[in-house]
């Protein structure tokens, strides 16, 4: 489907594009390294032929239980060009120990939470964002829930509540 | 800025710069950090916002989420693909066949299979009244707490004449699990149709007092109008879809751009506003529930008899006397309850028209009977995240109809 982008890119980073194939459905896969998926997606946002406006969705996959040479964590990336009537799916692989990626929220403000859900489930930083705390979970949780080696009825400490010098008027009252 | 020493009152005062006399000057005003929700009724149960307000306006907002958490992915990732139908359920809970029939839409495209041409038929008509029923709810709820009481409860009445039929349809109110892959687990019910036709009749009546309601008010055209303002270009970038992206002026709907079932044989049209203010999201919902009722209407008139079901006994439960008549019968049946459906090694991104927006699903399955990977793209979620260019700046009076016309569902935002 989105052929003519992933050709696209192919020629502008040669580098960057470390694969592409298309999956059992049809759809077109392209694996960025994962130190340009920045400017990969800035160019895929800004050139007028492309023209991959519309932000869609962020996720990770542990690929911890799957068969292959691949490195554990999978990010994949969607994006809907409104021009082009075709959505672009990008995928960066890194590996445990430096489960680091840059952040595209320079280039897509949506990007934002869902990098910040990648975090909170995955453990996968991303460099350069502006506030990467945790999204659906609890600043003090142990762990991160969508790790395959995190087990389904994991339990979690006990957390100390968190000090309210100003009790009538609640919490925010003891910043200085 | 310094604030010049008061003189004593009772003393002529000179005149301020600016002409404004003492008692008109603004008081030195300090910022104040005010916390809505989560258990607030405005904040709809699930959403903590603290707010930053400088006097009356908004200077941060950041919305807290999470209070709704259930482990919608782990849970899917441990049960099999047709167990996971109960969890969809209860991410959009106000349009749970939506959910439900985007899901099962994602499944049959991994693993390939086209379902019987009248089960298309009712999962468009299903949603379709779905659609309604949550566009309904929002439009209640912003009529709600602007203070139109009656709107709300006619907007209600409408909803539940549609849980009604949902109920008929499904067996349950809210909860349907209704839909199974390769197709639905039962037909409709006996004149089922004509009672919809009934229903869609109310509907429009009810729906014609709300628009007369609301639409033409002046107190309500006066708070929506102008407020909560998001320019096409943040839409975009924030990854807004459905009636909030089409308010400001974009015309992408998934129905139209890539169809899916029957939508391809259906007219009908796709509203756009022009604004992106809260009012034009009130419009397109108004104008959406008009198209869906043309939508379901159409699809009455074009449904056929037929089976519902596709007949493989590899994905779908034999009809219960082959199970207790016959040996294969029975091994499928255990072998579909145990070990779950066995969709073959591979990925998809797919997405449908959910009420409010692209609900996008990507799968990844590794040949169990079990899913790898279940990634939801609740439309809630990237709108939600747009709420603080929305409200930054304005009114804190101004928070409310936005949190209200995006429409943000505590379930699928939080999964």
């Amino acid at each position: 489907m989105s052929a003519f982008a992933l050709d696209k890119l192919t020629a502008k980073f040669p580098r960057a594009i470390l694969e592409r194939y298309r999956d059992r459905t049809g759809g077109d896969w392209g694996v960025i390294d994962s130190e340009s998926i920045r400017d990969v997606a800035s160019e895929l946002k800004d050139d007028p032929e492309l023209d991959f406006k519309l932000f869609l969705s962020i996720d990770a996959v542990d690929r911890l239980m799957l068969a292959g040479p691949h490195p554990r964590f999978e990010i994949v990336y969607f994006f809907y060009s409104l021009k082009r009537g075709e959505h672009i799916r990008l995928k960066c692989r890194v590996s445990e120990e430096c489960a680091e990626v840059p952040s595209i929220t320079s280039v897509y403000l949506g990007a934002n939470w869902f990098e910040r859900f990648v975090w909170d489930f995955y453990g996968i930083r991303f460099r350069g964002h502006p506030d990467l705390r945790r999204i659906l979970m609890y600043e003090e949780f142990k762990g991160h829930p969508l790790r395959k080696d995190y087990p389904l009825r994991q339990r979690q400490p006990l957390v100390p509540e968190r000090p309210i010098q100003d009790i009538f008027r609640g919490p925010g009252t003891n910043r200085p | 800025m310094a604030n010049p020493p008061s003189p004593s009152i009772g003393a002529a005062s000179p005149p301020l710069p600016g002409g404004e006399s003492e008692l008109e000057a603004h008081l030195p005003s300090k910022r104040m950090e005010v916390n809505l929700g989560p258990s607030h009724p405005a904040m709809h149960g699930t959403v903590r916002m603290k707010v930053e307000l400088e006097g009356e306006t908004i200077v941060r907002a950041d919305p807290e989420i999470g209070f709704l958490h259930r482990g919608f992915q782990k849970s899917c990732e441990n049960v099999t693909w047709t167990q996971c139908l109960p969890y969809t359920d209860r991410l959009n809970y106000v349009s749970a066949l939506m959910n439900n029939f985007g899901f099962l839409n994602a499944v049959e495209k991994l693993i390939g299979l086209e379902i019987p041409e009248r089960a298309q038929f009712i999962r468009t008509i299903g949603c379709e009244l779905h659609r309604i029923a949550d566009h309904l709810t929002c439009v209640g709820a912003i009529g709600l707490e602007l203070g139109g009481m009656s709107a709300f409860l006619y907007c209600i009445e409408a909803r539940e004449l549609i849980v009604d039929r949902v109920t008929e349809l499904t067996g349950a109110r809210l909860t349907t699990t209704f839909g199974r892959v390769g197709g639905l687990n039962r037909d409709l019910p006996p004149q089922w149709l004509e009672s919809v036709l009934k229903t869609l009749e109310k509907i429009k009546w009810l729906v014609g007092e709300v628009d007369t309601l609301l639409t033409n008010n002046r107190i309500f055209v006066d708070r929506m109008k102008g407020t909560g303002v998001i320019t096409a270009q943040d839409a975009l970038d924030f990854g807004f879809t459905g009636p909030c992206l089409r308010a400001c002026g974009i015309n992408y709907d998934v129905r139209k751009a890539h169809p899916y079932w029957v939508y391809d044989r259906l007219a009908f049209d796709v509203p756009l506003g022009r604004n992106g203010d809260n009012f034009d999201r009130y419009l397109m919902r108004i104008e959406e529930i008009k198209q869906s009722d043309h939508i379901v209407r159409q699809a009455i008139e074009m449904i056929k008899p037929g089976p519902v079901i596709i007949d493989d006994w590899r994905i779908t439960l034999p009809p219960k006397p082959e199970v207790y008549g016959t040996i294969e019968g029975v091994m499928a049946h255990f072998k579909l309850i145990m070990e779950g459906i066995q969709v073959p090694a591979g990925e998809v991104y797919d997405s449908t028209e959910a009420a409010n927006g692209e609900l996008g699903w990507y799968l990844v399955s590794d040949g169990s009977g079990r899913p790898y990977k279940v990634h939801v793209r609740a439309p809630g979620f990237a709108i939600l995240s747009g709420i603080r260019r929305m409200v930054e700046g304005q009114l804190i009076g101004d928070l409310i109809p936005t949190f209200d016309t995006i429409n943000m569902i505590g379930g699928e935002v939080e999964q």
